[in-house]
Order: C-alpha cells, then sequence, then structure tokens
C-alpha cells in the first residue's frame, strides 16, 4: 500500500519533468527528448541542456522546497491554511527586489541578491517580534508579525512603485508575479547547496513536528522541546523559502494546496510526509511551468498565475471535502 | 516518593491572589492521590506547576529526589505521563499512530521503532481498552475513546507517574466508570497517579488519598473519609451538604436543597 503510493508519486514526478523538457515555444518529442540527453551533438541538446533541464531542475527544487515550507509551517502554527508567505518573507524579498529594480541595477545577480537579503532581513525582523519576553516563541504572534510585516513592506513596495519610470515598473511588475526565467546552471547549482542545510534540519524534526501538531503542551509532555522544534522550523523554513522567493518570486499556492494534497493520501506523519510532499511540490511547479511556458508562446505566463489558477479549484474541491 | 512538590506559589501575571499558595504534595509508587476542589482552586495549576509548565514564585518540585529543572524533557517523558483535560485534534491519525507518539522519548533522533517499542504501543493500548479501535482515525473516536486513547498514548511512555487532569469531563456514566477502573487498574500495577476530578462522589469511592485544595491552598488531605467532611465541603463549595456512606465504606456527599 505505502509502497504502491510511493511508485505512483516517483512516476509522476519523472512523467512531470518529462513534460517540463519536453514542452514549450519549441515542443521536443520524447524520443529527441531522450537523444539530447544521451548525446551532446543531437538536434534539441542546445535547448535541453542548456535551457530546459536547469529550469526544470530549479523548479523542482523551488516547488519542492516551497511546498516543504508549507507543510512544516501548518504543523508550526497549528492552522492547516499557512503557506510559506504568512510569515512576510515573500513582503521582504519583494521590496528588496523592488528597490534593487528601481536603482537600477544591472547585476544579474543584483535582483535575486536584494531579494535574498530583503527576506532575511524580514525574516528575522518577524522572528525577533515573536519572542514574547524574550523566551518565548509564540506561534500567533508570529502570524500576526508576519500578516503586519506583509502590510509593512507592500507599502513601501506600492510607494516606491508610484515613483519609478514605466520601465522599471513593468520589470518590478514582472518580477512580483514570479517565474522561473532566471534559470541557470549555476542558480540550480547554488539553490541546491543552499537547501541541503535547512531540508535536512526539517526532515532531522520530522517526529518532533508531529508531537508539535498536537500542541506545545502535548508535545512538551511526550518529550519534545516546543521551542527548540518551533526556533529551528521556523529559521529552517524561512530560509528556505527567501531563497525560493529570491530566485523565482513569490509563487503561491504550491505551499498551500501541496500539502494538503499529499497529506489526504499520504497521513499527516512528517517523516513519510516531508519527502512525499517535496516530490509532489516539484512535478507541480514544473509542470505549472511547463503550462506557463506552452500555452501562448512566445508569451510566458507568469507560473504564479497557472499555479493560481490551477490551485485555486483545486483547493476549493478540497475544502468543500473537508467540511462534507 | 516519583513526584513531590513542596511550598507550590504561583502568581499569574496581573492576578492579585496566588494561585497557589504555597501547596505541598507527595505522589508515592502505586498509590491514587485525587485532587479535589471547585472551579479555580488551582487543581489544574498544581498539575502544570509539577511539570513545570508554569514558573513558580516559591517552592520546589523533586521528581524521583532530582529538581525538576534538572530533568530534560525527554528524560521527564519517561517517567511521568500527562493526559490534560482536552486536546483538539488538527491533523487525525489512526488510533495506533497517535499511541506510537508516546515512544517519542524512547526513540533515537533518528532511528526508528523497534520491537519493544511495538510491543510497548500494543500494551498500552491493551491496557486503555483501546485495541480494537487501533486502525480507527482519532477523528471518528467519541469523546470516552479519545480520552482512552490519550490514556494509551501516555502509557506507551511506560511511565511510571500518570498525572491526568479532569480525564472524565464530558464523559457518560458507562465511560467516567471506565476511566476510573482504568485508573485503579493502573494504580494497582505500581503506577502513581494524580487525579485531578470534581467528581467527588467517585474519587472517595477509587482513591487511597484526597487533596482537597480550595482558593490555591491544601484544605484538608487524607483518606476520603477524613477529607470529605459535611462541615468542610459544605465551607469550601460554598454550598450545603450532608455525607452519607456507601455500603463498601466510602463516604459520599449528597448536595443539600435549600430548606432540607
Amino acid at each position: 500500500m505505502m509502497r504502491a503510493r510511493w511508485i505512483w508519486l516517483s512516476l509522476l514526478t519523472l512523467g512531470a519533468l518529462s513534460a517540463g523538457l519536453s514542452l514549450g515555444a519549441t515542443p521536443i518529442s520524447i524520443g529527441a527528448l531522450w537523444a539530447g540527453l544521451k548525446d551532446p551533438a543531437a538536434d534539441a541538446a542546445p535547448i535541453i541542456r542548456e535551457l530546459r533541464l536547469p529550469r526544470v531542475l530549479l523548479g523542482f527544487l523551488v516547488g519542492g522546497g516551497l511546498a516543504v515550507s508549507g507543510a512544516v509551517l501548518q504543523a508550526l502554527v497549528r492552522n492547516p491554511l499557512a503557506d510559506p508567505f504568512v510569515l512576510g518573507i515573500s513582503g521582504g524579498a519583494t521590496l528588496g527586489a523592488v528597490v534593487a529594480i528601481s536603482a537600477g541595477l544591472s547585476s544579474p545577480w543584483a535582483v535575486p541578491f536584494a531579494a535574498f537579503v530583503g527576506a532575511l532581513v524580514t525574516l528575522l525582523l518577524v522572528y525577533r517580534l515573536s519572542l514574547v519576553a524574550g523566551r518565548r516563541l509564540d506561534s500567533n504572534v508570529l502570524l500576526l508579525a508576519g500578516v503586519v510585516a506583509s502590510s509593512f513592506t507592500m507599502a513601501l513596495v506600492t510607494a516606491i512603485l508610484m515613483l519609478v519610470d514605466a520601465t522599471r515598473l513593468q520589470n518590478s511588475f514582472r518580477w512580483m508575479l514570479g517565474g522561473l526565467w532566471s534559470a541557470s546552471w549555476t542558480t540550480v547549482l547554488m539553490f541546491a547547496l543552499y537547501a541541503i542545510v535547512p531540508l535536512g534540519v526539517l526532515l532531522s524534526q520530522a517526529r518532533s513536528l508531529d508531537l508539535l501538531a498536537l500542541g506545545e503542551e502535548p508535545a512538551r509532555h511526550l518529550g519534545a522541546d516546543p521551542e527548540r522544534v518551533k526556533r529551528l522550523a521556523y529559521l529552517a523554513t524561512g530560509f528556505l523559502t527567501a531563497v525560493a522567493v529570491a530566485t523565482s518570486g513569490a509563487i503561491g499556492f504550491v505551499g498551500l494546496l501541496v500539502p494538503h494534497a499529499v497529506r489526504r493520501l499520504w497521513g499527516p506523519l512528517h517523516a513519510p510526509l516531508l519527502p512525499a510532499v517535496f516530490l509532489a511540490g516539484g512535478g507541480f511547479l514544473v509542470l505549472a511551468d511547463a503550462l506557463a511556458r506552452s500555452i501562448a508562446p512566445p508569451v510566458e505566463l507568469p507560473v504564479g498565475v497557472v499555479t493560481a489558477l490551477v490551485g485555486v479549484p483545486l483547493f476549493a474541491i478540497l475544502l468543500r471535502r473537508r467540511l462534507a | 516518593m516519583i513526584i513531590r512538590g513542596a511550598g507550590l506559589v504561583l502568581r499569574y501575571p496581573g492576578v492579585a491572589a496566588p494561585a497557589l499558595a504555597g501547596v505541598s504534595v507527595a505522589l508515592d509508587k502505586g498509590e491514587l492521590v485525587a485532587v479535589v476542589g471547585p472551579n479555580g482552586s488551582g487543581k489544574t495549576t498544581l498539575l502544570r506547576a509539577l511539570l513545570g509548565s508554569q514558573h513558580l514564585e516559591a517552592g520546589a518540585v523533586e521528581v524521583e529526589g532530582r529538581p525538576l529543572e534538572q530533568w530534560r524533557p525527554r528524560e521527564l517523558a519517561r517517567v511521568v505521563g500527562v493526559v490534560t483535560q482536552r486536546e483538539e485534534i488538527l491533523f487525525s491519525l489512526t488510533v495506533r499512530e497517535t499511541v506510537e507518539l508516546g515512544r517519542y522519548a524512547h526513540l533515537g533522533p533518528l532511528a526508528g521503532p523497534r520491537d519493544t517499542d511495538h510491543t510497548a504501543v500494543a500494551q498500552a493500548l491493551q491496557r486503555a481498552d483501546v485495541f480494537g479501535l487501533a486502525e480507527r482515525r482519532t477523528d471518528t473516536l467519541s469523546g470516552g475513546e479519545w480520552q482512552r486513547v490519550r490514556v494509551a498514548r501516555a502509557l506507551a511512555q511506560n511511565p511510571r507517574a500518570l498525572l491526568l487532569d479532569e480525564p472524565t469531563v464530558a464523559l457518560d456514566i458507562r465511560h467516567e466508570m471506565e476511566v476510573f477502573e482504568l485508573v485503579r487498574k493502573l494504580a494497582g500495577q505500581g503506577i502513581g497517579t494524580l487525579l485531578v476530578t470534581h467528581h467527588l462522589n467517585l474519587a472517595a469511592r477509587y482513591a487511597d488519598r484526597m487533596l482537597l485544595l480550595n482558593r490555591g491552598s491544601v484544605v484538608a488531605e487524607g483518606t476520603p473519609a477524613e477529607v470529605l467532611r459535611s462541615e468542610v465541603v459544605s465551607a469550601v463549595f460554598e454550598w450545603r451538604v450532608a455525607v452519607t456512606s456507601w455500603c463498601d465504606g466510602a463516604p459520599q456527599i449528597v448536595p443539600l436543597k435549600p430548606g432540607e
């Protein structure tokens, strides 16, 4: 039963990755895809190796990271409606990116770097705000602080956007919609190396997260140290979300929808849930990105538009089922 | 002595009167101690103080002779099991999965459950009489079943002491009696049990000792017959009661109607 689920999920993920490689402005057949992957001299090889493969891999990592963050945050704040952006991190990243774009910084790394810094600053501010009486990390205060931080950063973003010229406004807007166009082998490699630590931390806390989802008091009575788990989980999801937002903008619904859907099939225990959520989130975003690239070529829809268009109806169905 | 609290003083911020004004309590192996008293008398606070969940103004708690502050949550969970008043289900697990969480403190950080853990879970399910429910989801359980599952989870910790906070709240007669029978049986197996309850009459029949709290202080302590005296109970609960006696000798409280 359990094994069959994993086989299905792995096959679906592979299918999503293949679709991500073959769909796009220039569709590539599965045969040509295989040839291009094996042989650097094949016709499709440059598109596949230099454009599609890094983009698909980055999408997979970003989607997986966002989905895992969402799953953990839902347990952390004991609220199934939490997603990686409730903590205000995306607001901070947007502010950083918009400042960099408005300042006319031209290096390709300037915008993601500024977004990353913005995200980290917000992350630490929200974290500090949530430490009630200097010691306890209060989940309700955490949510509130996240909402406040989001409103504040978005107010600043709006103010800045009112003052910049049309090109910069358009660039800012494009960034805010989210997308994977910045993908390159370098971003993939950096993302992967960076994400190993927070993902490893979260996976190592899987059992503690099971207890924390029961509530802080039961968790402590069963032997967990809720403060330690909350801090680790908050910082790890924060760092993971920060890098995801910095590389591809605030792509919505992956972190909300995927954990919900997977939890229905895998159950809420985090040790099996988190890896499954990672695969499903990665596959979902790759597929959404493939759709975004191939609906109206050569125009690329922002992938966040596709995740929302697919995600909202799916989420509505899940909610209805849950209430029924 | 498994747990001993001495001279516990505890004040909630912004409240002038102390929630605990120098309470001492001791729980021994195999003993069933009932903590009773009116609403707001400090019963739950006492439990929380014994678990270190609340900051003490004065007094000290020792678990197996060692100061509570020196216990890490993991170690403490291997000695003391707790069933709180209520616990809301966010993500529902199966009963077996829920009880397996009780083994957390016995597992290595990354290692999976071993044979001893599976045995402990099976035994806990059996002792709390929920073995037949093992594959049910917790959100399909009745109130009484859910209470027993939480007792089973605490038993899976292999504790030497159990602290139960009104485990029979909102339960009907059968389920209430089942919980008291279970707790009595566990005490017989050597588990020291501290039971917070509003059921004076059932506590009188099941408990070895009773502790009557009022306004954060111990008003009476001893066997049920020593504690449940009509003048004391009437004064503490601010309602006149008579005390009769059941055929097993346990004192039974009958609240009087006005004029009786």
